[in-house]
């Protein structure tokens, strides 16, 4: 396929034959290269051409040896994706490179961007997709006695696919021996100079972590030398049942990605969904998603807002706080029937229309929240131990941020305002007004004051909506809309067929990929799915601000102490089940 | 007044003390509830007294558990010194006039002694403990008491030379035209920040800080030796307030209502002032503590005691 696009063209102009294009729905350029030439096209794209894909945001893989429409592609069994992100241009670049089963590697890019560390890590645990010249190419989502690749086809997705397990006696001591911590296997020396170093396991039972992450520490005395997390506790195979389930019934699975964001995970791939399926989603049901998201922003920000003063060993703040979320969920449950998974956006819109008396409950929190907020920034922002303990600890500067995949309030910390919902709109922000908080110097105390000020602008969007809710439908007629609309299904039969099939099998999606991406509670959460015409997806990679910002934990932690790295983990605002999904 | 019988206020002490600290669980719990918007143990009893009453049937029936990796005597040793020293510094404390275990002419010192001896139990309980983070916590708990303990002693010396004596109801009496509140108002402040310390509890509780150390010294404690540290700190709490109404606010000394009264009266606001601050403050890192202990607590209390001491000169 010839060059569509502005960067297609300049990529021909450089790498000419070496590269094939092709059409997505949803419209990223998307190149394909061979293996060799990756790492000079990529060091092309982020630092050689005009207006430069600055940020790696993602980096995933496909198997696509059962993938039966690939019309226009080149053969391969293994696809490994890249997603650059060009700040100047506003757009995305997609680069796939095919490789053969029985050669399934290629050389490392963590030179290009340190980020690249964790994902190739990711897709050589999820795929056996091996890049040459990485530093630590270990499992990092699956234990290391893990047999197989899980996210490859013929990998069992479920328990019942595989044999009853059984630990022996053997098995066992040889579980237990690769448990043993040996510093040199993390890449840590045992001693420098002439002291000895302290290795302390800080988790994945610890109250400072937030949840089963585990940090290797590396001290000379409380001064943290190094640190490096272990993730993969919270890992479900999130993106292998997106393989079994279908398009519709995979819903209740992306609530519990980042499960303090509820339905801001299904607007993230309800976006991707909806424009493999072409589907417009009515003004009314936009307006709705909007405000229950934003909602569920706030929801997210007060529980960090809670937690993150306590990990400075303020104890009160999380009892306020948690109590004005639960006035939040009060609304969310009335609205949805749920609290923190709500599951309660469909393909084409939402599940039902706003109960009555939904604004007051709305008014009500409008004018609740304001006042609280002011007294916090009393107790807890402009107290000087608190102050003392976060201004000028674990700070990105934009660049750094950028290199690292940092996004969403992180990223605006350090003074980039930018802010999916205003650069690239989805879902309606277009017709919102509110402002990109935004602080200079990326530390602690900064990304605290723009989470502080998100919520409330947050709290301006939803006056808006409940100001300026349109009536309408809130769920599109598309016939891939699911559950369809039920009207007429009992008037003619070709309605009640759309339907039962729709709703007995699930709606089958056209061929094709997309990636819906939208600023979520954390940063940028990005479904990216592919469809090979049925009722399942044929791939979900879900891209999560987490998995990105806690890697970037050990620049910012080193030479700085525990009680110091305990901040910076609460001031990154993670979850876990984002990073490990 | 005649004193009682030795053997009586001593016990009579040591009892009065011991349920004041358990009291002091619920009072805490209850009080910090009230400022977090929540209830608080409101279940066994009325108005949940009787928990503390539970949760003392609980710990004592509890498994006395001690990790086969600790230093097994320090180990048990550690708990019952915290619990020793402090029991030992309220025979210095005059409840009212007559009231006292024992009138020592050196109360005071004696009073700054044990406390200091109380710093041995955390760190030796860390140490034993043969864990990472208590080890950290003992660490911690070692620098940070030893530093405040310098100044906690200096921020006294100028009641001490008001009154011109150690002895403990001396200094009572010693303030009846005026309490020493007004005239060592810097050294009241001095003497509340070390007590703080001195106990162990936020913004001072970096010893245990639990979000970075998981429970720091007693980290590998349960059962009745936790128990111990938990109610010493409690008494801890209960001591230090007892010291600044003995000390700044004229201890038993006030109209009308009985001596023991005010005594308690007094004592007890401390105590809610000490939870007050627990529910209001962050925890401050470890060298940002130690530099303020050093570089402006210290220099502080020299200059009031300097001052305080020019001041007596030209009185007299």
């Amino acid at each position: 396929m010839i060059a569509t696009s502005q960067i297609e063209q300049e990529i021909v102009d450089r790498f000419g034959h070496a590269v094939a294009f092709e059409e997505t729905l949803d419209r990223i350029p998307t190149a394909w290269v061979t293996r060799d030439s990756v790492p000079a096209l990529l060091r092309f794209l982020k630092e050689e051409v005009d207006q430069p894909y600055k940020m790696l945001y993602d980096l995933s893989a496909i198997d696509e040896r059962m993938r039966q429409h690939r019309d226009g592609q080149p053969a391969s069994d293994l696809t490994v994706v890249y997603h650059l992100l060009s700040f100047a241009r506003n757009e995305y670049v997609r680069i796939k490179v095919a490789l053969a089963e029985d050669r399934a590697s290629l050389p490392t890019t963590t030179s290009i961007w340190p980020a690249a560390n964790w994902y190739e890590r990711e897709v050589w645990d999820m795929f056996g997709i091996a890049f040459d010249g990485h530093p630590n190419l270990r499992r990092i989502l699956m234990p290391n006695s893990w047999v197989g690749h899980p996210l490859r086809k013929e990998h069992p997705a479920r328990a019942t696919e595989i044999g009853p397990y059984q630990l022996s006696p053997e098995k066992e001591l040889a579980e237990q021996e690769a448990l043993r911590f040996r510093p040199e296997e993390w890449g840590m020396s045992r001693e420098r100079d002439s002291s000895d170093f302290i290795f302390l396991n800080l988790g994945p039972q610890h109250p400072g972590t937030h949840g089963v992450l585990r940090l290797a520490l590396q001290l000379d005395g409380e001064e943290i030398v190094d640190v490096i997390p272990q993730i993969g506790f919270h890992h479900r195979g999130a993106e292998k049942m997106g393989e079994r389930q279908s398009w519709h019934t995979y819903i209740p699975y992306t609530d519990r990605i980042d499960y303090l964001g509820g339905v801001m995970n299904n607007l993230a791939y309800l976006t991707a969904v909806e424009k493999l399926a072409g589907i417009t989603v009515p003004p009314r049901a936009q307006v709705i998603r909007v405000m229950l998201a934003e909602l569920f922003r706030i929801i997210s920000h007060l529980v960090w807002y809670g937690t993150f003063a306590q990990d400075v060993g303020q104890m009160s703040p999380v009892f306020f706080t948690f109590n004005d979320r639960e006035r939040a969920f009060s609304i969310i449950e009335a609205i949805t029937g749920a609290r923190m998974h709500p599951s309660w956006f469909r393909i084409g819109g939402v599940a039902a229309d706003l109960p009555k008396g939904w604004e007051k409950m709305f008014r009500d929190f409008i004018d609740y929240l304001p006042p609280r907020l002011v007294e916090y920034d009393k107790t807890i922002m402009r107290n000087f131990i608190f102050k003392a303990r976060t201004k000028g600890i674990g700070s990105f500067t934009v660049d750094e941020a950028v290199e690292w995949g940092v996004t969403g309030p992180n990223l605006r910390a350090c003074g980039l305002d930018w802010d999916f919902r205003k650069r690239q709109p989805y879902c309606g922000y277009e017709n919102f007004e509110f402002d990109i908080p935004t602080a200079q110097h990326g530390d602690c105390y900064d990304r605290a004051v723009v989470r502080i000020e998100e919520i409330r602008q947050s709290l301006r969007i939803i006056e808006q909506c409940v100001n300026n809710m349109p009536a309408g439908a809130y769920k599109s007629d598309h016939p891939l809309a699911t559950p369809p609309v039920k009207e007429r299904t009992m008037h003619d039969i070709e309605t009640l067929i759309t339907h039962f099939l729709s709703v007995t099998w699930g709606p089958v999606m056209p061929v094709g990929e997309a990636l819906g991406a939208i600023e979520a509670t954390k940063g940028n959460n990005g479904y990216y799915l592919v469809s090979d015409g049925s009722t399942v997806s044929y791939r979900t990679r879900i891209r999560t601000p987490s998995f990105a910002h806690i890697q970037t934990l050990a620049p910012l932690a080193q030479g700085l102490m525990i009680p110091d790295l305990v901040v910076i983990l609460g001031s990154l605002d993670f979850v876990l089940a984002d990073i490990d999904r | 007044m005649t004193s009682p019988h030795p053997i009586l206020s001593i016990l009579g002490v040591a009892i009065v003390a011991l349920s004041i600290a358990a009291f002091l669980i619920w009072v805490e719990r209850r009080l910090l509830a009230l400022w977090q918007d929540r209830y608080g143990p409101n279940r066994v009893g009325p108005f949940g007294l009787l928990q503390v009453a539970a949760d003392s049937i609980k710990i004592f029936m509890k498994e006395d558990w001690i990790p086969p990796f600790v230093d097994r005597p320090v180990f048990i040793l550690a708990p019952a010194i915290v619990f020793v020293t402090v029991l030992m510094s309220f025979a210095v404390l005059p409840v009212a006039p007559g009231i006292i275990v024992s009138d020592l002419s050196v109360g005071l010192l004696f009073f700054l002694a044990m406390s200091s001896l109380g710093v041995y139990s955390v760190v030796l309980a860390g140490w034993s403990s043969n864990n990472k983070y208590a080890l950290l916590g003992g660490l911690r708990a070692a620098a940070q008491m030893l530093s405040y303990e310098v100044f906690m002693g200096l921020s006294l010396m100028g009641v001490v030379l008001l009154a011109g004596t150690f002895s403990l109801p001396a200094i009572v009496e010693a303030q009846r035209t005026i309490w020493f509140v007004i005239p060592q108002f810097p050294g009241f402040v001095l003497f509340l920040i070390a007590g703080l310390a001195e106990t162990r509890r936020i913004p001072f509780d970096l010893p245990e800080a639990e979000s970075e150390l998981v429970a720091g010294y007693h980290s590998e404690y349960s059962g009745m030796k936790f128990g111990m540290f938990f109610v010493g700190e409690y008494m801890g709490v209960s001591l230090i307030s007892a010291m600044i109404s003995v000390l700044f606010f004229g201890g038993w000394l006030g109209p009308v209502l009985p001596g023991v009264v005010w005594f308690f009266l007094k004592m007890f606001s401390f105590i809610a002032f000490f939870v007050l601050v627990r529910a209001a403050l962050p925890r401050p890192r470890f060298d940002q503590l130690m530099s303020w202990g050093w570089k402006v607590m210290l220099p502080l209390a020299l200059i009031n005691l300097l001052a305080t001491g020019a001041a007596v000169l030209a009185w007299r």
